[in-house]
């Protein structure tokens, strides 16, 4: 109880009814069971609840894949029909880039970079929070279509001008599969953005004193380009998004040809959006794997600063490169050359980033653990996704390879054999430190084998395929094309590695209940985040830590009475500003977001409402031909606004831990 | 904070709370700008390739547009412009009736741009026969535009939201006031008062367009909506009762940072105006 007498937060708190808020202000403080994960403001509770969905995501990605590739097996397969096979194309890879790896990302940048700057939260934790339920939103109206009559979307992901039209996708009145990819679009782009501003925010403004920029962990730096490359490139597909929603829900001509629209248009404004996409997806992984290798071979990052300035450096040229996914749409030579040399050009720095993970590796005294088989596997497949890269980049040899199952393979090497590899990494690598407890490394190389092999199996393949001439989007092929054998090879990979994905998680899932329990910096790390007790205290930091040079754990573990005086001296400081500080929980992020979802299929499904409604007399006496589910999108949308006005009027409010009391999770809990 | 408030102390450029010294919400707001850009760079992009691709039958812009009411309405956005600079200005000096008062202009000038876009949408379609529907132009031309009266609309209200807290009394968590009651009924009067005069005084300008002013004109009409008018003074003298000093009120010095990133949001979306208004009204007159 020394702590109570010490501030003045604490001797507020003890007459309670000093504080009479409206109750729609009331805070909740419970730091167990389901509001308390509804309402949280953690960072790191956000980071798992993005953990969790984006894996289910990943699942249902997976079983999609899986029954395309039961499809194709055999020659003129007709195991499912080609309309559910359009679906499943489209929801196969919008839910693995939106849903998935993004999220996954996200995932991280949310639980690790907060601790690898040495901070308490991120800058505006209850706009984080707000991202998730925003995000999660974005998914439920995506997928919402399986339990719908009008069945999920089938645009294909680039949902290309004009199958978005009316005229091609809505053969039937209840057909609100296109409004609701575009409305789902449109949310997650929202959550991207907003999550991504918090991030820019923290990373610049939140870091520990003597945390430079050039002494930032490099997952740190690609998250920051990351961040910066969402809120700069989701503005193109939204306005693309909103044109089209125009184009369907009032009539305007953005992509009617017959009045005047441009269909290359929607492809110019997609692929603005679509390439920096592409590295949204990969320079997350990039850390991580920046992270790992020199973690296991006990060495620092070699070349750490052209490390950091190629990954800006691709995160820039990756705004000049889009039209290379258009080189047969006859944009003119002057165009194509340009933009077969700017792509070129990316695959400099990715180079000199592989080069100097080479360089990391070389000399060092590798520990072969799980995490390490990842990112050596990462290494290797994404070197393979970037050779056939360049050849796509290369106009003359695109035009044959456009469209093909060529570029099936290529992307799929760069989306599995690198992001989804790193990210495999980075689970097994920060596992220990999250949930404190190791997975096995025998089950875990298993399942890493499993993984490689079933991976190259599914997918080396598809590049004789795609150069055999097989399209990419045919549910069915004729059987004397010489495509059988490969397309069924391609099946029985994407078995084994449906087998090596489900060891993985169930060596996960029986680690988290049953693994050996991992011990405080499991690898010997370098980076701060180690520093910290396995799970990590709410607070992250009993002491903000002083930053010395660039691995600063590393630094921490060889100076440690120099280490042990700055901090004993910082935390005397803290005490003295009234110890740590917390930001409270809140309803709102969860409400708003919530009233976001409502609203976003209230539009996007209006004519199924109003088609609906029409049939009941009650109604559609008294509503005559108003456009009801537009009015109740408005509806929602009033809420949201009001949701977001309680939210400001709340305040951020927040209390103050102290930890030197009874336990390790302070026992003083005053709103300000 | 209130004493840090008294002594003028707090130093309006350099936060010592975070790693650069700008402020987390000035550092946000720049980043979402950025990212605002590209919202408009897309949108314009799409309105100046289809202004050269116009297909046969297109309307001709010089015809459509009233280039005076729009110099007009930009003009007054401009304006409105300098009065959240001053009011970015008071509330950094403490002054919180100036802010007030800045506050309220630039709310006023905002509406009156709204006014005239609200005035020219319906011209447009009802006189000139331009809507989304019938012409690629008009497609861009409402999308792009309305798309810019969406962030005045929205600067609007969360200066209004700005504007209302600035009545929140020092001890709201005693309990002693219903403050969330009362701000909220201040802020639906607020917006019942902005509706009610925005109708009466864009009716008479079309009424004074149509048949032309004159003082039996001018009585016809507020005779006609008498009861409108009457609804609208008394919103308005209750408005004024409300914003009676009573007693000391929490908003002060420290919230120049709230009010500072208000006033970026709505410089920057005045600038988009300006590109808008040359790159789709004065670029046809060339």
């Amino acid at each position: 109880m020394d702590a109570l007498a010490r501030s003045d937060f604490i001797g507020k708190d003890a007459t309670p009814t000093a504080e009479k808020r409206p109750w729609i202000f009331t805070r909740p403080t419970t730091k167990t069971g389901l509001v308390s994960w509804l309402t949280t403001v953690d960072h790191k509770r956000i980071g798992l609840l993005y953990g969790f969905s984006a894996l289910f995501f990943f699942l249902v990605g997976g079983v999609e894949a899986l029954m395309i590739r039961v499809q194709l097996a055999v020659p003129n397969n007709t195991f499912i029909t080609h309309e559910l096979y359009n679906e499943l194309f489209t929801m196969h890879a919008t839910t693995m880039i939106f849903l998935a790896v993004m999220p996954l990302s996200a995932a991280f940048f949310n639980y690790i970079m907060p601790l690898q700057i040495g901070a308490r939260d991120v800058a505006f934790p209850r706009l984080n929070g707000f991202a998730f339920w925003v995000f999660l939103a974005g998914a439920v109206i995506l997928n919402i279509g399986w339990f719908l009559k009008s069945g999920v979307p089938d645009v294909g992901w680039f949902g290309y001008a004009p199958l978005t039209s009316r005229a091609y996708s809505n053969q039937f009145a209840w057909d609100n599969s296109t409004d609701m990819w575009i409305m789902g679009l449109q949310i997650l782009g929202v959550s991207s953005v907003i999550g991504s501003l918090n991030f820019i925010v923290t990373i610049i403004n939140l870091r520990a004193p003597g945390l430079t920029m050039m002494r930032l962990p490099v997952f740190t730096w690609m998250t920051l380009i990351t961040a910066f490359l969402i809120i700069l490139s989701f503005p193109a597909i939204t306005i693309a998004l909103v044109e089209v929603m125009m184009d369907r829900s009032f009539s305007t001509n953005f992509f009617e040809v017959s009045n005047g629209g441009l269909p290359i248009l929607w492809q110019h404004l997609f692929w603005v959006f679509g390439h920096p996409e592409v590295y949204i997806l990969i320079l997350p992984a990039m850390g991580i794997i920046s992270e790992i290798l020199p973690t296991f071979s006990r060495k620092p990052l070699f070349g750490y600063p052209i490390v950091v300035f190629s990954g800006a450096a691709i995160g820039f040229l990756g705004f000049g490169v889009w039209s290379h996914h258009m080189f047969t749409t006859g944009m003119g030579t002057v165009a194509t050359a340009a933009f077969a040399l700017a792509t070129m050009a990316i695959a400099v720095p990715t180079g000199v980033k592989i080069f100097n993970w080479i360089g990391t590796l070389w000399g060092g005294h590798l520990m072969m653990r799980t995490p390490m088989m990842f990112a050596l596997g990462f290494v290797w497949m994404f070197m393979m996704g970037g050779f056939s890269g360049i050849m796509h980049a290369a106009a003359p040899a695109d035009a044959q390879q456009q469209d093909s199952y060529f570029v099936v393979a290529h992307f799929h090497y760069v989306l599995i054999g690198g992001s989804i590899f790193a990210l495999f990494a980075g689970i097994h690598y920060w596992f220990p430190l999250i949930f404190g407890r190791k997975v096995s490394e025998t089950w875990g190389k298993i399942s890493f084998w499993i993984v490689f092999v079933g991976f190259n199996t599914t997918f080396f393949p598809m590049h004789f395929l795609g150069l055999n001439g097989m399209p990419r989007r045919t549910a069915v092929y004729d059987g004397n094309m010489n495509w059988n054998t490969p397309n069924l090879i391609a099946t029985i990979g994407a078995f084994i590695l449906a087998i090596g994905i489900a060891t993985y998680f169930i060596t996960i899932a029986y680690t988290y209940f049953k693994g050996e329990k991992a011990g405080r910096d499991t690898w010997d790390g370098r980076t701060l985040e180690w520093s910290l007790p396995n799970p990590p205290p709410e607070y992250n930091y009993a002491v903000i830590p002083t930053i010395h040079e660039r691995d600063a754990f590393w630094y921490e573990k060889h100076h440690r009475a120099e280490i042990e005086a700055e901090t004993a001296s910082h935390a005397k400081e803290e005490a003295s500003h009234g110890g740590i500080h917390m930001p409270s929980q809140s309803w709102f992020p969860f409400i708003t977001a919530m009233f976001m979802l409502l609203g976003g299929l209230c539009f996007a499904c209006k004519d199924s409402i109003n088609d609906t409604l029409s049939h009941i007399d009650f109604v559609s006496a008294r509503m005559g031909d108003h456009n009801i589910g537009i009015l109740l999108a408005i509806v929602c949308g009033v809420f949201v606004v009001l949701g977001a006005t309680l939210w400001a009027f709340e305040g951020p409010g927040g209390y103050h831990v102290h930890i030197e009391g009874e336990d390790d999770h302070g026992n003083g809990h005053g709103h300000h | 904070m209130s004493s840090h408030a008294a002594a003028g102390a707090i130093d309006h450029h350099h936060d010592h709370t975070t790693s650069t010294g700008i402020p987390n919400k000035k550092l946000f707001m720049w980043a979402f700008l950025a990212s605002d850009c590209m919202f408009f760079g897309s949108l314009i992009s799409t309105h100046l390739i289809y202004r050269l691709h116009p297909p046969p039958g297109s309307p001709v812009p010089r015809d459509i547009f009233s280039i005076e009411l729009t110099s007009f309405s930009t003009f007054i956005l401009l304006m409105s412009s300098l009065l959240m600079a001053l009011a970015v200005n008071a509330i950094q000096k403490g002054n919180v009736r100036s802010t007030r008062r800045n506050l309220l202009g630039t709310i006023f000038f905002g509406l009156i741009f709204l006014g005239c876009q609200v005035f020219e949408f319906n011209h447009f379609v009802y006189e000139k026969g331009m809507t989304l529907k019938n012409s690629i132009f008009g497609s861009t031309f409402f999308t792009l535009t309305g798309t810019h009266g969406c962030h005045v609309a929205i600067g609007v209200l969360w200066l209004t939201l700005m504007y209302i807290r600035t009545f929140k009394p020092a001890d709201a968590d005693s309990g002693r006031h219903a403050w969330l009651t009362s701000t909220f009924s201040h802020l639906i009067l607020f917006a019942l008062a902005v509706v009610t005069w925005m109708y009466l005084v864009l009716g008479f300008i079309n009424e004074a367009i149509e048949s032309h002013v004159s003082g039996s004109m001018v009585t016809a009409y507020f005779s006609a909506h008498a009861v409108l008018f009457i609804v609208g003074v008394i919103l308005a003298v209750a408005l004024n009762l409300m914003s009676r000093a009573k007693g000391p009120i929490e908003f002060g010095e420290a919230n120049a940072i709230d009010v500072e990133g208000a006033g970026l949001y709505w410089h920057f979306v005045d600038i988009v105006w300006i590109v808008i208004f040359t790159a789709v009204y004065l670029l046809e007159y060339l």
